[in-house]
């Protein structure tokens, strides 16, 4: 059965304001055209849990759709603060909830795997177990050595950006692969965004590539450049001269207002918001041809 | 006698943290500075050196330096990819990573760090990016690196928030806690090199060339003590900066 419809529609039915949001994807396929898109429905009371809350996050903070952020790295990756979620943060009008990247990970592993928590071996830090009871310890019933644990994350809606899909949402992903997975299995409704919605043939033709099954999606979205300023592997490459502008930008409210207004607010969808970065970008972010060898299933 | 060259800082910390490396280390790097020292380990003495990288990249080869941890161009040509959970457990939590490179805010007189947050946690003064995957590395890697310049408010005598553990108060205490992996073996700095004494307390190991130890202890927050074996570190070579500038950092991003 088809799921596909507009990202706009899929957002409309699928989040309410004050769900636990995972816009999925580390450093890879981050779906900023979803973010944008939540923005100018206007939600509120998000809670926005990703292990980096990166740009996205920064945007829907700044844009007031967020009530509180779980992560484990707020920075602007590879160019140092993430200005707007720090800045709520400092000035006490943001909740947060932090863990470590592996004790976050850890979480989804839990919430995807249907279990009640998830051990982890002793990092020997006890300074943010201390401030965050997400973290506890349990005696090992085999060795008797302590062990630390962390609650199952199962947040109500995931997002994630895929290179290809079927439109049951059965989804081809390569390249890195961070905590995509986990997250659409931990969550309650999968909304999937593709570069290419592909007949189903193209996904039984490698079946090892699909990250993401259909049985758990709920919406299939064709959305080429969702992930602009990120990336998606072999369609175009990281914006990371949009991340050095965004430290710029983010540094006074007003100029991130112009932003919102010029890039999400002012724009329908992401097609024209391509557009709108010109042949001068496009250029830029094209990545040269890197093919993989075929292999044989063979044929029984 | 060694011909001398000009380099600066930030040369001087990658070429001596690239020394510390060894021929088949399994690093989890970082960008910046570390995937540098590990660049330009490979294309000298550790040919057979892995780069891993936390977001689940194992043995990338990348083609140009790369400003995110999840750079497109440390997938092409690697050997694998695996999913976050796969890297920190298979690889990380089980031990088969020899090398963990760190940095933070602070550094403190037991190789404790802090890249949290300053003043007090619930209502910060300065907010941090938080831990990442530094809680983990600083515990399970074999052996753990930092680089960072040599600065008074980088080194306190005591960090104001232990994201990631060094030697803790010293003494046994980090071995008390179980953790598999040894703790920082030397702070490379843009003076000179700090190392565990027997205690887990940072010495002063090494200055480079033309550093004094008044200048160090200017710079550094607690009462530091010298190695009795100090020594002065090789300046960086002809060859090590021709690679650093030609082939590793050509428009100068990180150098």
């Amino acid at each position: 059965m088809s799921k596909l419809m507009s990202l706009k529609e899929a957002i409309k039915k699928f989040i309410h304001d004050g769900d636990i949001l995972y816009a999925s994807g580390f450093t890879h396929l981050i779906p900023f055209a979803a973010g944008h898109e939540i923005i100018r429905q206007g939600f509120k009371d998000l809670v926005l849990a990703r292990a980096t809350p990166d740009l996205i996050y920064d945007q829907m903070v700044a844009a007031g759709c967020a009530r509180k952020v779980v992560f484990s790295y707020m920075g602007n990756p590879g160019v140092g603060s993430l200005r707007r979620v720090r800045a709520a943060i400092e000035a006490g009008t943001l909740a947060w909830e932090e863990y470590s990247h592996f004790s976050m990970i850890s979480r989804l592993q839990a919430g995807a795997s249907g279990l009640p928590f998830m051990p982890m071996k002793n990092t020997g830090a006890s300074d943010l177990a201390a401030q965050n009871p997400g973290y506890q310890r349990v005696k090992d019933p085999y060795t008797g050595e302590e062990v630390v644990v962390v609650p199952p994350l199962n947040p109500d809606v995931a997002i994630v950006h895929v290179q290809r899909s079927d439109n049951e949402g059965n989804a081809h992903v390569w390249g890195i692969l961070g905590e995509q997975r986990l997250a659409a299995f931990a969550s309650q409704h999968v909304i999937v965004t593709a570069e290419e919605i592909v007949d189903q043939s193209v996904i039984r033709s490698d079946p090892n590539r699909t990250l993401i099954p259909g049985l758990i999606v709920d919406a299939v979205c064709h959305v080429p450049y969702c992930a602009h300023p990120s990336y998606t592997q072999g369609y175009h490459d990281r914006d990371n001269q949009f991340y050095l502008d965004w430290d710029e930008i983010s540094k006074t409210e007003a100029n991130v207002r112009a932003y919102l207004d010029e890039w999400v607010y002012g724009l329908p969808d992401r097609a024209v918001f391509w557009e709108k970065l010109g042949p001068e970008v496009h250029e830029r972010l094209l990545p040269g041809v890197k093919l993989s060898e075929p292999i044989n299933y063979g044929d029984y | 006698m060694t011909e001398e060259y000009f380099y600066n800082p930030t040369e001087l910390m990658v070429v001596n943290a690239a020394r510390l490396l060894r021929d088949g280390d399994v690093v989890f790097v970082g960008v910046g500075i570390p995937n540098l020292a590990c660049n330009l380990a490979m294309r000298t003495h550790a040919p057979n050196l892995q780069m891993i990288y936390e977001a689940g990249v194992i043995g990338a080869q990348p083609s140009r330096l790369p400003l995110s941890i999840g750079d497109p161009t440390l997938v092409t040509g690697s050997l694998s990819i695996c999913s976050m959970y796969d890297i920190f457990t298979f690889y990380l939590q089980r031990g088969n990573v020899d090398v963990g490179f760190l940095g933070g805010a602070q550094i403190d007189q037991f190789g404790n760090i802090n890249a949290t947050v300053i003043g007090d946690y619930q209502s910060p003064k300065v907010r941090l990016p938080g831990s990442g995957g530094s809680m983990e590395i600083a515990a399970w890697a074999n052996r753990c690196y930092i680089i960072t310049p040599h600065q008074k408010r980088r080194f306190p005598a005591k960090v104001d928030f232990q994201t990631s553990i060094g030697f803790l108060s010293g003494g046994d205490a980090r071995k008390k806690t179980g953790v598999r992996g040894a703790g920082p073996e030397a702070v490379v700095t843009n003076l000179g090199l700090l190392q565990p004494n027997e205690e887990g307390e940072l010495v002063l190991t090494a200055m480079h060339p033309g550093v004094t130890f008044e200048q160090v202890q200017e710079n550094t927050g607690w009462q530091l003590k010298k190695s009795p074996g100090w020594t002065v570190t090789e300046p960086p070579n002809q060859e090590e900066l021709r690679i650093l500038r030609e082939e590793l950092d050509p428009s100068g991003i990180y150098i």
